[in-house]
């Protein structure tokens, strides 16, 4: 049973990866778009494009660590205390990062839509990172059982740490590339759709020269792992590899479509690449997860909690991205328009906007 | 001494405990004043959809977008600082979670599934606007209403299990080895605690939307758009206010029956005795005398069981060991909270009772100027009553953070530098606090700029001058 958490919890750290990571990497693209005026178009794209679905998408994290803390407190108590810092940053970097998005879609003045967006983008990339650093930290074993502290400063300072970061934030802004070129094509910006083509281009490289260069520093510093990684989970990062890859040849031809699909697969393949080598270690060499596992009771709650999710949430999420996909779910203005909804609206079609992550 | 208090390492190694509280505290306190926003605004927000969809009522309807674009703000950051406070559960309190997350985590698993159907179908709903069908796009923003209820009862039930554990079987070493998920949920504490912050949320909510349009037609902006926006929401408030006044007072008598320690603190009751009075305002003093106040003989008693009258006893705070009550200092927060609570509930109450007299005898609401001052300060009395009833449920409960099993010094972190997180914390929460409220001004500016409704020659005398506007509308009186 300890099994079947387990396996919820990927899915969800999956489903954060791929939906909520997305979003954090059109805030990359988002702090390196330039100045105001060169970079007005790729972030209102961003803006359109991650508006109506970031709340939704961030809301896998708080079921990640709902999860992990009711399924395996003991890991959650050692994680806590160990890796108190990147986790605070994080906290803090999550805040500024919703709370700047939503108040510069509100505000007119340029000066103020520059401190938020700097606010915004910024923590976009910040909190990615401490992500992968936390991940790196537990992958390499540093964070160690019975609900006790390990080094604060080195279980999430050192190589592994820093290659799932720089991972996070290059995965994390290929995705968001990715899906934004799709985005532009449908929103009818086809330079928009270059625009970001590059970038996907160019951030697919990033990733992977990342990850091959991140082999050879899990080799030394995360054996256990590395093992997985070329053993259990080997499946996983031949998936991974092979659909990085074809998304790259896609993106290369500028094909219309499949691109989006393929990079998906590839990085929700990385991810359950990770879960699989660290099996059947919640925190690896020291805490399994039947060991850490809560009593019957309470994964039974959670594996109930987790079907209703898929029950009501997922057909809610599918009802969100359709909508947004299909354009009904258009940039909230600034104006008002209450003449247009009561009488007969004109229906022709004039910004849609969003991306759709699955 | 001199060289250890210099060195820069000393100020690394102060005790978490007090900061971790402060932090906890802070951030907890934030996020309160959002819930009932996030609860409650979607249900104002959809009577004005129904009514402008039934009636084709234009100011109902400009009002249920520009609401619904407020709410896109505050729901953004309740959502973020939500967040925190989930982390903060294992970052401050690792040894509670270590021990008790297996039963206190279940309520919040289900929240999860609460929180993503509200997340989603706010969005639908928010920016839903132009592209949905009216219908569709009005039951779009239903379930937000019913995710928010069952959302805030899944947080609370929680709490609850706080303040009445139950649910699960210890082993020999005090771990927890078995656990019943249905009677986590649905703890002793539960209904009633969830009752009262669910009441909490419309009656805040509606006192604080309804005093921000009661603080516009004082400035002379009495235009039909800003009258219903105030009747939809001061009517929620004043629906609200005598449910609650029944609502706490049973989770007062539960809090006799079950938690008497927090019982003693609230009423100030230094040892167990019949025909207690109730103290207003009043402090306990080191000795364990109470002084100052103004006491109403055998109130407190026969408030807490009406039936044995003053004959009830109280028991007092000597009735446990000192290590195991608030400490004096506590007591008369958890006291003076709770005067307060009570005191700007019954006001409350009196305000809404006001407005429901005179719409039973006058068919209107109050004309006075009185009564507009009293609803533009309605809100913020409304969030310093809810912040107060937080205090008496928290503080009332020290030194447990789990009720009679688990004190809060035993649950804290072991990590020094959260005296750190807790000043940047602060600052980030302070920016963010009146950024929101900056933010939420300057849209209304906007929308006012934009025009779209028409200022009344007022029966009350405009403050300012009026702004220019565009007349688009027939006035409707």
């Amino acid at each position: 049973m300890s099994t079947a958490v387990a396996v919820v919890l990927l899915v969800a750290v999956i489903a954060y990866a791929v939906l909520g990571g997305a979003d954090f990497g059109a805030g990359f693209w988002d702090l390196t778009a330039g100045g105001p005026q060169r970079g007005a178009r790729p972030r209102d794209l961003v803006e359109r494009a991650i508006g109506p679905v970031w709340e939704a998408n961030h809301v896998w994290l708080i079921f990640i660590l709902v999860i992990l803390w009711t399924s395996f407190p003991e890991a959650y108590a050692s994680i806590t205390l160990t890796l108190f810092v990147p986790m605070m940053i994080a906290a803090l970097g999550i805040v500024l990062r919703g709370a700047s998005f939503a108040f510069r879609k509100t505000v007119v003045a340029l000066r103020y839509r520059r401190i938020f967006g700097a606010a915004f983008a910024a923590s976009s990339v910040l909190v990615p990172y401490c992500m992968g650093a936390i991940v790196g930290g537990i992958a390499s074993g540093r964070v160690p059982a019975g609900g006790v502290a390990g080094d604060p400063a080195r279980s999430w300072i050192n190589p592994t740490s820093v290659v799932g970061g720089v991972l996070a934030v290059a995965a994390a802004a290929y995705l968001a590339a990715v899906y934004l070129v799709q985005d532009a094509r449908r929103l009818d910006e086809p330079d928009m759709a270059q625009h970001f083509r590059r970038r996907a281009l160019v951030s697919a490289v990033a990733v992977a020269v990342i990850a091959a260069a991140g082999a050879f520093v899990l080799r030394a510093d995360a054996g256990h792992l590395f093992d997985g990684l070329t053993s259990r989970a080997l499946p996983a990062v031949i998936v991974s590899g092979v659909c990085g890859v074809g998304a790259l040849v896609l993106l290369h031809r500028d094909a219309s479509r499949g691109a989006r699909a393929l990079g998906v697969v590839a990085v929700a393949a990385a991810v359950a690449a990770w879960g699989l080598a660290q099996s059947p270690y919640v925190l690896p060499e020291s805490l399994t997860f039947s060991a850490a596992a809560a009593p019957t009771g309470t994964l039974t709650a959670v594996l109930v909690a987790a079907v209703l999710a898929v029950v009501v949430v997922v057909p809610g999420f599918v009802l969100l991205f359709v909508l947004d996909r299909r354009g009904l779910l258009p940039a909230e203005g600034l104006e008002d328009e209450a003449d247009d909804v009561l009488e007969e609206r004109p229906r022709q079609r004039t910004h849609s906007s969003g991306h759709d992550g699955a | 001494m001199l060289a250890t208090s210099l060195d820069p390492l000393a100020i690394t190694a102060l005790d978490p405990l007090g900061w971790a509280r402060a932090q906890m505290a802070l951030t907890l306190m934030f996020h309160i004043v959002l819930v009932p926003l996030g609860v409650s605004w979607a249900f104002m927000t959809l009577i004005a959809n129904y009514r402008a969809l039934k009636h084709h009522d234009r100011d109902a309807l400009m009002l249920a977008q520009r609401w619904s674009k407020y709410m896109a703000v505050t729901f953004a950051v309740g959502a973020v600082t939500g967040t925190v406070l989930s982390f903060e559960f294992g970052l401050l309190w690792p040894r509670f979670m270590d021990q008790w997350g297996e039963a206190f985590g279940v309520p919040f698993a289900f929240e999860g599934i609460f929180f993503f159907t509200e997340a989603i179908f706010i969005a639908i709903y928010i920016y839903g606007w132009r592209r949905l069908t009216p219908w569709t796009h009005f039951w779009s923003g239903v379930p937000i209403v019913v995710a928010g209820i069952f959302g805030s009862i899944s947080v609370v039930a929680a709490n609850a299990w706080m303040n009445a554990p139950a649910g699960f079987t210890t082993g020999s070493d005090g771990s927890v080895v078995a656990v019943d998920p249905v009677r986590v949920i649905f703890n002793d504490s539960m209904p009633l605690q969830a009752a009262h912050m669910l009441v909490a949320a419309y009656l805040v909510g509606g006192f604080l939307v309804a005093s921000v349009y009661a603080t516009a037609m004082l400035r002379g902006r009495t235009d039909r758009y800003h009258r219903s926006a105030f009747l939809i929401s001061f009517s929620v408030a004043a629906v609200a206010a005598p449910i609650q006044m029944g609502v706490g007072d049973s989770l007062a008598r539960w809090v006799y029956d079950n938690q008497p320690v927090k019982f003693a603190a609230i009423e100030l009751v230094p040892t167990t005795s019949s025909d207690v009075p109730e103290t207003l305002l009043g402090r306990l003093d080191a000795d364990g005398t109470v002084s100052g106040g103004i006491p109403i003989p055998g109130l407190a008693s026969w408030l807490s069981d009406p039936s044995t009258g003053r004959a009830t006893v109280v028991q007092g705070l000597d009735t446990v060991p000192p290590d195991a009550r608030p400490t004096v200092g506590q007591v008369n927060i958890v006291h003076l909270s709770w005067d307060v609570m009570v005191g700007l509930g019954t006001l409350l109450f009196l305000l809404a009772a006001w407005y429901g007299l005179t719409w039973l005898f006058r068919r209107r609401m109050p004309r006075s100027r009185l009564f507009l001052v009293a609803a533009a300060t309605s809100g913020v009395l409304a969030v310093i009553a809810m912040e107060a009833g937080w205090i008496v449920t928290e503080v009332g409960r020290q030194p447990w953070i789990v009720y009679g099993l688990m004190k809060v010094e035993d649950a804290v972190t072991g990590n020094t530098g959260v005296w750190l997180s807790f000043i940047v914390i602060a600052l980030v929460y302070l920016a963010v606090g009146i950024t929101t409220v900056l933010v939420l001004r300057a849209m209304s500016r906007r929308f006012r700029r934009a025009g779209g409704f028409v200022d009344h020659d007022a029966p009350y005398a405009p403050s300012e001058p009026p702004t220019p506007s565009v007349p688009e509308q027939e006035e409707v009186r």
